[in-house]
């Protein structure tokens, strides 16, 4: 609380910036994990909450006619901007917020102020909610050729490995420290992914210390002995998903890459994904482009385009095809690298399991695959992501590419995923607001050492959370019987089939998605067909009992025909909240001036919230932007 | 002229087909007048039937004595035939080009189809102007139906029978006709009835250099203006672009003559700059390179994106004026028949639900773009594969399809009908087995007697079992004014007409049937 300076300021002005016409006048309050905006005047939650950890930075713009601006740029793309009447306040608040939004300690994150109502006993079940053991026994293992080595229970041999590693039964023990020792960071190859079927692995390591002529027979025997373990095959793939350039680079260094002449029947492949720092000013360039207000087509073209965002997925894509292809058409077992084994090398791995597995196109499965391979694997959620004031350049959006690389598979494969995109959009918010405590730290060992494991005795797992709100993530369009939604996905990666994520980076630009939800209105006609269903069975039920006693059946058929019909001319509310653009810049004088506020906009068409006939909380992303939905739990 | 003789190799055995994103056939090749026929002769397998007139350009390869012919059609499909002998070979490919380059809009398929099914419902008689009339003289006794260009003397483009403001005779629209491009003087396309505003449509005045002024054209259009109104005029050309056509003795409304009325310039491309975008569009999606640098410029350098912007926002603009701001407006361009007619038709969707069902959309497409006479033959005479030199072809009906595409993605359940619907216009307007779009203007069609000796489209789809696969399970009625964004953002590439995928994603409708 010591940094609020200033805890509320009236007469705030909210800009929205699709259109001056809906700016509003408010309050602003300054909480110790959230910015509160209250609308004046206005009976329907006029309310805009925003975590303190979500934002990205503040910026104070030069003083205007109409006062002095204050522009908050979020994680999860929002931008929001207020103007303070007075300057001393928006001074204030600015160098408060800049303060509550770089938190020093992990302790000072959300997630351990955060405390819904719930028990003891059940916050400490949420973090049983998924079974890593469980996930590798699902895959088929331990089995006879591989099995959990004890190894790293203490996090001796790697600190940013998780305590618990399949590797060949067939390596001993010094093999594998051995191995350890010629790997970067101590992260020797283990296994990631197992194909049951084919008995084919994705494993993952970091880069070899090979410099210029290096060699480790024990890492070689590693890798042996992973090709071994793969009785069908005769060969391995050695991934480096590095540039060659990159790799190259990195001898000079004392590391590097794998000498084919050094390993046994291995096939060396460079794959060329750029480093964390061009991704982040990929990304950087990325947010320009779609913050742009009212670009011409070629501007956005030219931004996409400059940007080089798609590229980059297309090139994660194509690695990961390329790892799914190997282990699913050619049964070859695959290590995959990079430099340090928690970036790309996560990324890849990832894509391809769920271009190979069809579990990882559940809810249940992504979840799973997100604690197996990033979580677990230290993936650096809080450098990455920027949990606390730290080093800049530590900072990328390798995970924000692993969920577009799911977005745009399913835009190739409408019916091949359990979950929706809400569900990408709802794990990416999670992942950088701190909300819960699975992204905090950056490995096992971190999260374990931090003051006695107070992340499990404090805080709370999100994937019960989204569980219990599956309603809202599931994709109605899901059908894992049909065949080409089995077993390997083959997506096509020509540049034409990557497109620009409208609903991730201008979430909060309502104006700019469909008026009306396909998804929305097919869940509904779900619902109501589900509801049908188990009417009708009750119904049947009836019947039969009814049918004994040979009587009133005629009457009682009648009746299904009746409600059937009932139900389904309930109306489906697809009428909308819906007002024109500025489609040539100001030229009629005096636009209509009658949306101020968003009740006026909703009295102008009609409006029915079309939220309101689904039955999930966490109705269309865009309406987080009114108010956080899981704010409703905070304990202010 | 015997198609006989034009066709010198009619039959090939050990033909191989390839298909994109389908499994090859191999079978027969036979040529008739009208078709390409490609049967396995084996149950089960899909036999292909290709209008010649479809076919937009051939090429020709041989390795060794196989001959490989790829066929390049105008609805966008890429087909490749293998046949074996090159005899053979060299005789079906020009054979194809022959007969895909008839000139005589009389030896087309259309004039030798016979439906299979028994006609209920005759697509020539359903969207007559009496009847539109009808709707409007329930709504305002303003207008008449006016029978001057009767025997299309006045204006060749029109149909016979023209909406005109009540006071307005006959000899004044005479009058007015001669100082618009064509004689396409101010007509009624849409009367919006919520507030009685107006549009109308034409084609560019001839004030020339010398700023030639008419006044029964300034009367009849402020004849629709309500008692101290202003109206709009929209010219969806750029202010330049309608400068320098003065210079060809076109031009645009003079503020001193036209006080009651305010101009917007627009900047929609002429139809000749809009093939090259699909041109250009088309080469881009067939890149091989893999390259998504290249890909993104190619698609920037087509403005094919731009275009769809363009025009869908003069269509806003328009429904803008007359919804929100209460005002009447007229909208041309240079003739008239082209980037005015998307204009016109697209605002009516955006303000009229009517528009938005199946039945209110082929009246739609019926007046504001066969009657009011959009040059179909000349604009579908070749696509994007055309080897030939343009003339005046142009995607123009491409182009207005791929702005309602984007309306539906972005109101899914406001329209009636789906995609496949709009697919299936794009194929029709420029190859098909029904006469509906022949022809370049009512006139024209009169003369081909098309009503009598071919089939209407409209006969065909609108039986129920046809119709079946073109309703969109979501549909809802939805009565309001739908506000379409068109900023880049929210702007898709519409994939399914390029042939980038396999088919278009029918998942939707599969799932709402299993419900």
């Amino acid at each position: 609380m010591e940094h609020i300076r200033m805890p509320k300021v009236e007469n705030v002005w909210l800009v929205d910036r699709s259109s001056s016409r809906r700016t509003q006048v408010g309050t602003l309050y300054l909480t110790a994990t959230h910015t509160i905006f209250v609308g004046k005047g206005s009976e329907d939650r006029n309310e805009l909450w925003v975590l303190h950890s979500l934002v990205c930075n503040v910026v104070k713009h030069k003083a205007s006619q109409s006062g002095y601006p204050l522009l908050i740029h979020c994680k999860n793309f929002q931008v929001i901007q207020f103007i303070f009447p007075q300057e001393s306040d928006c001074h204030d608040v600015y160098i408060s917020l800049s303060r509550l939004s770089r938190p020093e300690k992990y302790e000072e994150l959300y997630c351990f102020s955060f405390n819904p109502n719930v028990g003891k006993a059940e916050r400490e079940h949420s973090w049983d909610f998924l079974d890593l053991k469980a996930e590798y026994s699902r895959m088929g293992l331990p089995n006879k050729l591989w099995h959990v080595t004890p190894i790293n229970r203490e996090y001796r041999v790697c600190d940013t490995y998780p305590a618990d590693l399949f590797v060949p039964k067939s390596v001993t023990l010094p093999v594998i420290v051995g191995s350890s020792k010629f790997r970067s960071r101590g992260r020797f190859p283990t296994l990631s992914y197992y194909c049951k079927e084919n008995h084919a692995t994705i494993c993952r390591s970091s880069q070899p210390l090979s410099g210029f002529s290096a060699r480790c027979l024990e890492d070689e025997q590693m890798l042996q002995a992973i090709m071994k373990s793969n009785p069908g095959s005769r060969f391995m793939y050695v991934v480096d998903t590095r540039p060659k350039l990159n790799a190259m680079a990195n001898r000079a260094a004392g590391k590097g890459y794998e000498n084919e002449d050094n390993y046994c029947n291995i096939k060396f492949q460079f794959i060329g994904i750029e480093n964390i720092h061009v991704m982040r000013n990929s990304q950087q360039k990325l947010i320009e482009v779609s913050a742009l207000r009212s670009p011409s087509m070629g501007e956005f073209l030219t931004g996409l385009e400059n940007s080089d965002w798609l590229r980059h997925i297309k090139s994660i894509m194509e690695a990961g095809l390329f790892i799914s292809k190997a282990v699913a058409e050619e049964g070859v077992s695959v290590l995959v690298h990079c430099s340090d084994g928690w970036d790309r090398t996560a990324q890849v791995c990832s894509v391809a399991s769920v271009l190979l597995d069809p579990y990882y196109r559940t809810l249940k499965g992504l979840m799973v695959l997100f604690e197996k391979d990033w979580v677990s694997f230290g993936h650096r959620f809080s450098h990455r992501c920027g949990h606390l004031i730290g080093e800049a350049k530590e900072v990328s959006p390798v995970i924000d590419q692993f969920l577009e690389c799911i977005w745009q598979l399913m835009e190739q494969f409408p019916c091949a995923f359990e979950y929706n995109e809400k569900f990408l959009i709802s794990i990416h918010n999670h992942i950088y607001s701190c909300h819960y405590g699975n992204f905090i730290c950056n490995s096992q060992k971190e999260r374990k050492d931090l003051i006695l494991c107070i992340i499990k005795e404090k805080t709370h797992s999100i994937w019960p959370h989204l569980w219990e709100n599956k309603l809202d993530f599931m994709n109605p369009l899901f059908k894992p019987d049909q065949s080409q939604n089995q077993g390997l996905l083959r997506p096509s990666t020509a540049p034409y089939c990557f497109k620009y994520w409208r609903r991730l980076y201008n979430r909060f630009d309502r104006e700019l998605h469909p008026r009306q939800s396909e998804l929305d209105s097919l869940m509904t006609v779900k619902e109501e067909t589900q509801q049908l269903e188990e009417e009708l069975a009750l119904y049947e039920q009836k019947m039969a009992v009814l049918d004994k006693e040979h009587a009133k059946t005629l009457y009682m058929q009648k009746g299904v025909l009746d409600s059937k019909q009932a139900l389904w001319s309930l109306p489906l509310d697809t009428s909308l909240a819906n007002t024109p653009q500025d489609y040539i810049s100001g030229f009629i004088g005096g636009a209509p001036n009658v949306f101020t506020l968003q009740q006026g906009e909703r009295e102008s068409s009609g409006v029915a919230d079309f939220s309101s006939h689904s039955s999930g909380e966490e109705s269309l992303p865009s309406e987080e932007s009114v108010k956080d939905p899981d704010s409703d739990e905070t304990a202010m | 002229m015997e198609f006989a003789e034009l066709i010198k190799t009619p039959r090939v055995d050990g033909v191989v087909l390839h298909r994109p994103f389908m499994p090859t056939v191999e079978g027969t090749l036979c040529l008739t007048g009208h078709h390409l026929i490609l049967s396995s002769r084996q149950d089960n397998t899909e036999e292909l039937w290709l209008l010649h007139a479809n076919i937009d350009s051939i090429e020709k390869r041989f390795v060794g004595s196989l001959g490989t012919i790829i066929v390049k059609c105008k609805d966008l499909r890429v087909i490749q035939l293998d046949i074996p002998g090159m005899e053979e070979c060299l005789n079906i490919a020009s054979s194809i080009e022959a007969l895909s380059t008839l000139d005589s809009v009389s030896l087309m398929y259309p004039f030798f189809y016979r439906p299979l099914f028994e006609v209920i419902e005759d697509g020539w008689q359903l969207f007559v102007p009496e009847e539109a009339f009808k709707d409007l003289e329930s709504m305002t006794d303003e207008w008449r139906l006016s029978e001057v260009n009767k025997d299309f003397s006045v204006c060749p483009s029109y149909p016979s029978l023209l909406t005109v403001p009540k006071d307005i005779d006959d000899e004044s629209l005479c009058k007015a006709a001669s100082f618009r491009h064509g004689g396409r003087f101010p007509v009624l396309s849409y009367y919006h009835k919520k507030n009685g505003m107006v549009m109308m449509r034409a084609a560019q005045p001839l004030t020339g250099t010398n700023g030639r002024r008419c006044k029964e054209d300034e009367k009849l259009i402020n004849a629709t203006l309500c008692a101290g109104k202003r109206g709009y005029i929209i010219d969806t050309r750029t202010i330049a672009v309608a400068q320098q056509a003065k210079a060809r003795g076109g031009g645009f409304e003079q503020e001193a003559n036209y006080a009651q009325w305010r101009r917007i310039h627009k900047a929609i491309e002429r139809s000749n700059v809009l093939q090259e975008g699909l041109i250009k569009l088309v080469e881009a999606c067939n890149d091989q390179s893999h390259s998504m640098d290249r890909w993104l410029s190619k698609l920037e350098a087509s403005n094919w994106q731009s275009n769809v912007k363009e025009i869908l926002t003069t269509a806003c603009l328009a429904a803008q004026c007359i919804d929100r701001e209460g005002a009447s407006v007229l909208v041309h361009g240079t003739e008239g028949t082209d980037s005015t007619l998307q204009v016109t038709s697209l605002a009516q969707i955006i303000l009229d639900p009517a528009c938005r069902t199946i039945r209110g959309f082929e009246a739609l497409i019926e007046r504001e773009w066969l009657q009011a006479g959009h040059p179909f033959q000349q604009r579908c005479a070749q696509s994007a594969y055309s080897n030939g030199k343009p003339r005046s072809e142009a995607p123009v009906f491409l182009l207005f399809l791929d702005c309602v595409w984007q309306i539906l993605r972005q109101f899914p359940c406001s329209f009636q009908f789906n995609e496949n619907f709009l697919i299936m216009l794009f194929e029709h307007a420029y190859a098909s087995q029904f006469g509906t779009f022949l022809g370049n203007s009512v006139a024209e069609r009169l003369k081909l007697l098309l009503s009598q000796k071919t089939v209407s489209l409209w006969s065909w789809v609108n039986r129920p079992q046809e119709l079946e696969r073109f309703l969109n399970p979501l549909y809802e009625p939805n009565n309001l004014v739908i506000w379409p964004s068109v900023a880049p953002q929210s702007l898709l590439l519409w994939e399914v007409p390029l042939q980038m995928h396999e088919m278009p994603k029918e998942h939707m409708d599969c799932e709402i049937s299993m419900c």
